[in-house]
């Protein structure tokens, strides 16, 4: 009873789910890009591939389910379908974040340039490479590399906070950059939200691996 | 909640082969069990043990230690008549005596061990019959209709409560769904839930989303060795074997 045609299904979802971690890469790789050089453009193309992302996150949900009704998947395989149904639900969240980024750019777009003393660049670039090392984790179903993004996750919870009270003291000291730090903030929590999307997907990782739940410091 | 059977280095044999290698299992009293494994691994030959039936095959042996309570199974001076009767079974093909009528067929052990107390038989019949779920769908029938006449899930409660009326401690089931449509399985699978409230249930399956369902504890054979024993959501979501995942997910078998 070797289950070739179920076993190419689980293929078949995997390469759709990378296909998808593609799309909200790209998507947070471009809001991150658009904040930097306010580029109006980028932000609609943002707002415009969100669509695909929702596409897929449907496809991948009904390819999931047909193979639980169908299938009864059990055991390493059961542990990857409930992983790959939780990291789509993340990676549609990872896309919403990177919209609304987008959508402070076009905000911000209307507002003059403003020195503010927050590292969104580098806070970004952690972020991301939060979102493309879980997914390196998922591909290599390596249960190692997605414990990395986990530890990774405080420096980026830090970095939120650093940037909340720092932003809120130009508030306080230049209400002519009101605007802008607000929307700096918000994008420095969408970023810690897109550092947390990321954890999400290394636990389920290290879940469907390992069989380990690693949630919450493993406290049930 | 005490251990309902003990297995002890349990080995068993057709002839030269050997079909079961050193079992050891404590089986909880009032739970079920299922025992689960590629055809071939043992897991007839494993419950067949449990209650002597194994040795009715010709050049069959076993050797080991099987403790229900307190009865020595394999002890020198044990009948295997007695062993039978507090351990009963249920077989994949429902087997009613097909000439007898359905309270015959639930009366049949008792009335072979001399018991004549009508009113007393009566009793213990209708019991029987409300333990496996039958007596709402026979009771008007009960001697005039035969054991052949009933639909095949039904046949298969009549077998259940034709081993129940005897009061054993044990129930082992031998793929008694096999071979029903999915009413009548998911009745005996009800049933066996109910069942285990006052009695051990082993249940030997094939179908794992069975297992899943029924039984608290899932032991998983495999060559006539058992392989992992474990609580049932521990077996189907994270098992500790190797094998045991490549059975279960369907990479071998």
């Amino acid at each position: 009873m070797t289950r070739t045609r179920f076993h190419q299904g689980l293929d078949e979802l995997k390469r759709r789910l990378l296909i998808m971690g593609g799309f909200a890469e790209q998507a947070v790789d471009r809001a991150i890009h658009a904040y930097a050089t306010r580029d109006v453009e980028l932000c609609k193309r943002v707002l415009e591939d969100e669509k695909a992302i929702n596409a897929s996150e449907r496809e991948i949900d009904e390819i999931a389910v047909d193979l639980l009704a169908m299938q009864q998947p059990m055991a390493v395989d059961l542990r990857f379908l409930f992983s790959v149904i939780k990291i789509n639900a993340d990676l549609e969240r990872v896309g919403d974040q990177a919209v609304n980024i987008a959508e402070r750019v076009l905000d911000l777009a209307k507002s003059p340039v403003g020195e503010l003393p927050v590292d969104i660049a580098r806070m970004a670039s952690i972020a991301a490479a939060m979102v493309h090392q879980s997914l390196q984790a998922f591909i290599e179903e390596n249960a190692e590399m997605a414990q990395q993004v986990l530890e990774r996750d405080d420096i980026v919870d830090a970095m939120n906070r650093e940037a909340f009270e720092s932003l809120t003291r130009v508030m306080q000291n230049d209400p002519t950059l009101t605007r802008q730090a607000l929307d700096a903030l918000i994008v420095t929590r969408n970023l810690e939200r897109v550092a947390d999307h990321a954890t999400n997907i290394a636990e389920d990782v290290i879940f469907w691996v390992r069989g380990a739940d690693v949630r919450h410091h493993g406290v049930s | 909640m005490g251990v309902g059977i003990k297995v002890e280095n349990l080995n068993a044999w057709f002839g030269k082969h050997q079909a079961l290698h050193n079992i050891s299992m404590e089986i909880l009293s009032n739970h079920a069990t299922a025992i689960i494994g590629p055809s071939g691994c043992g897991k007839s030959t494993f419950v067949r043990c449990l209650n002597r039936m194994h040795e009715t095959n010709p050049d069959a042996r076993a050797e080991g230690k099987v403790q229900v309570k307190d009865m020595d199974v394999y002890a020198d001076g044990v009948a295997p008549v007695d062993v039978r009767r507090r351990i009963g079974m249920v077989f994949q093909k429902a087997n009613p005596f097909p000439s007898m009528s359905i309270y015959d067929n639930v009366a049949a052990g008792l009335k072979l061990n001399g018991f004549r107390n009508r009113k007393k038989l009566d009793e213990i019949v209708e019991k029987s019959l409300r333990s496996s779920a039958l007596w709402d769908e026979v009771k008007d029938d009960l001697k005039k209709k035969s054991g052949a006449s009933l639909s095949g899930g039904q046949q298969q409660r009549l077998c259940i409560a034709r081993a129940l009326a005897v009061e054993p401690d044990v129930l082992l089931m031998d793929e008694p769904a096999s071979a029903l449509d999915p009413i009548s399985t998911s009745k005996i699978e009800d049933l066996i839930f109910e069942l285990k409230e006052n009695y051990t249930v082993v249940i030997v399956t094939h179908n794992m989303q069975q297992a899943a369902r029924v039984a608290e504890f899932t032991a998983f054979f495999l060559l006539g060795k058992l392989i992992e024993f474990d609580k049932t959501e521990k077996i189907f979501t994270t098992p500790s074997e190797k094998r045991t995942e490549d059975y279960i997910t369907g990479r071998f078998g």
